[in-house]
């Protein structure tokens, strides 16, 4: 896309929808908490969307939703065209841990989702994307590694990997570099734009970080707690591709200033 | 730029300074070799035990002398050698072992898998478990001899009763060993439960299980000879009861030690095969919790 592109359309997203939730609430039956009440949120086609909160504002418990892990207990909950009861294929998820297990090599912890759904000869199948991925993720040459020997970052460049070896249609990704030390964090985002950007891929992030949020969507849902509800979804209309030498400029600093307002504006804490 | 050179200035004044090289002081035990300090360990024990021995502060009955006690190792280690009577016994004591453990180890994996892995073993069996585990479970020998018999029958089961505890224990640990996000992982991958126990659940608990088997394979040497002790049979645990019985202390110094050498080998055949298999795993040196 070219510049002109992005300022008419003031950074917003392009495609057609992907995933669509509507009305969504969630109440916690155990305590009677309300952890979610009436969410809407569009996720189209190639977009970058964040959300952001302070603890409890429910944006886990939105993630879960989802990723099909839970049920809403009210409202519409669709990617696709179709709704979501439960994990898909279709939904690809990341952590803040890498979470891959030792015994495998690299390239066997990739497959893994392939050999949970289609068994061992379709992940035998799938290993040559997974060496494709690696390289794509610079991990080329650490395909037979085992994880102990890789550090954090390339950990979770291998769980990039895994969440992309079954091409889904929508990415969720739950704070994944927030256990990297900061230098690594910023590397390991610009990386990730640019993966999602070759493989236009929807994404849809949930972080502490405001920086982070900013610099890398095109839209931040800031949420709310007690109960958890958007509060406002805030469009980024900085240029693609984004660099971390954009983190200077006055326009990034006035977004985070104003989203940093929005957070503070009414907590009780 | 004046940093620069006010840089380059302090330069030359370091030149005529002295450096600032100290030595950093380092414990002794840390310059020894872990086989050196064991030496050191085994002569005072020895040492000890020769000058109460041959100076006569206690009877040879009660102790004897490390050199006697040398004396009749050889003199059992010939007889093992050659095939003898004791051969026999300890063959006998081997076979209660291998079986006893094997035995201990199917049904402690399938209690341990039944206990870790359903909510219904967790509520219903693991509180029965835990109650037996608490008896003393040497009081059940006399029950094995009345069901079993005076054959290797009753060693096996008292030997596989006393083992099998730390294997439900370690497995069940080992199953709820995995974390939340390697669970949510597997879900998320749509995994059925059999998907999640046998391809994460129980490599994730390995650890744990092995720590379990080592548990077991010390108890199950001290079954097996308890059940001997208690239940008469031609097992080495018998050898050493007769021994003691006609006050030949070196003797049954001397069948200890090498029923040890038994139990050690079991540990080390255990130890191995964690390593072999847990191949992920970092180990200390002489833990437990490998």
């Amino acid at each position: 896309m070219n510049t002109e592109l992005a300022e008419t359309q003031t950074g917003a997203p392009f495609g057609a929808p992907v995933y669509e939730l509507s009305r969504v609430s969630k109440t916690y039956a155990r305590n009677l908490v309300v952890a979610l009440e009436g969410v809407d949120l569009t996720l189209r086609k190639g977009s970058f969307t964040s959300v952001i909160g302070s603890s409890g504002c429910g944006k886990s418990t939105l993630l879960k939703i989802m990723a099909g892990l839970i049920p809403p207990s009210q409202g519409r909950v669709v990617l696709q065209g179709e709704p979501v009861t439960g994990p898909r294929r279709d939904i690809g998820m990341m952590f803040q841990q890498a979470t891959l297990f030792p015994w495998k090599t690299a390239v066997e912890n990739i497959v893994l989702p392939i050999e949970i759904r289609d068994g061992k000869a379709a992940a035998k199948a799938a290993l040559e994307k997974a060496h494709e991925l690696l390289d794509i993720v610079g991990l080329k040459g650490f395909e037979n590694v085992y994880p102990n020997e890789l550090s954090g970052g390339m950990a979770q460049r291998a769980s990039i990997c895994r969440m992309l070896i079954t091409e889904p249609a929508v990415l969720l990704l739950d704070e994944p570099f927030s256990a990297l030390d900061e230098l690594s964090r910023d590397m390991m985002n610009m990386e990730l734009q640019r993966i999602c950007r070759e493989q236009e891929a929807t994404a849809f992030l949930v972080t502490h970080s405001i920086q982070e949020a900013v610099i890398l969507s095109d839209e931040i849902v800031v949420m709310k707690p007690r109960p958890g509800r958007v509060a406002e979804v805030v469009k980024v209309d900085l240029p693609r591709p984004r660099t971390l030498e954009m983190m200077t400029t006055p326009e990034f600093g006035e977004i985070v200033e104003y989203i940093r307002g929005q957070l503070d504006k009414g907590e009780d804490m | 730029m004046t940093d620069l050179s006010n840089n380059s200035s302090s330069t030359t004044n370091t030149d005529m300074l002295e450096d600032t090289v100290w030595t950093q002081e380092i414990a002794f035990i840390d310059s020894v070799p872990r086989w050196i300090a064991m030496s050191f360990v085994a002569f005072v024990f020895i040492g000890t035990w020769w000058v109460v021995t041959a100076f006569g502060f206690v009877s040879p009955i009660i102790l004897p002398t490390p050199a006697e006690t040398l004396k009749d190792m050889i003199f059992v280690g010939k007889n093992l050698a050659s095939g003898g009577y004791m051969l026999t016994a300890l063959w006998i004591t081997i076979l209660e072992v291998i079986y006893g453990f094997a035995l201990a180890i199917a049904i402690g994996f399938t209690l341990g898998v039944l206990v870790g892995e359903t909510a219904f073993g967790e509520k219903a069996v693991m509180p029965y478990l835990v109650a037996i585990d608490t008896m003393p479970k040497v009081a059940f020998a006399p029950l094995f001899v009345a069901w079993l018999g005076f054959g290797i029958e009753s060693k096996v089961a008292l030997a596989a009763f006393i083992a099998t505890f730390p294997i439900v224990v370690g497995t069940a640990a080992g199953l709820h060993a995995a974390d939340e996000n390697a669970r949510m992982l597997f879900k998320t991958m749509g995994a059925s439960r059999m998907q999640t126990l046998i391809k994460m659940k129980l490599p994730t608990g390995l650890p744990q299980i092995f720590t379990g088997l080592k548990i077991g394979a010390v108890g199950v040497m001290a079954g097996a000879i308890t059940g001997e002790f208690l239940g008469g049979g031609k097992g080495f645990g018998e050898l050493i009861r007769v021994a003691a019985s006609q006050l030949n202390t070196p003797r049954v110094f001397s069948l200890i030690l090498y029923l040890s050498l038994v139990g050690l080998a079991l540990y080390l055949l255990v130890q191995f095969a964690q390593r072999k298999v847990v191949f992920w795993h970092k180990e200390r040196v002489g833990s437990y919790d490998g």
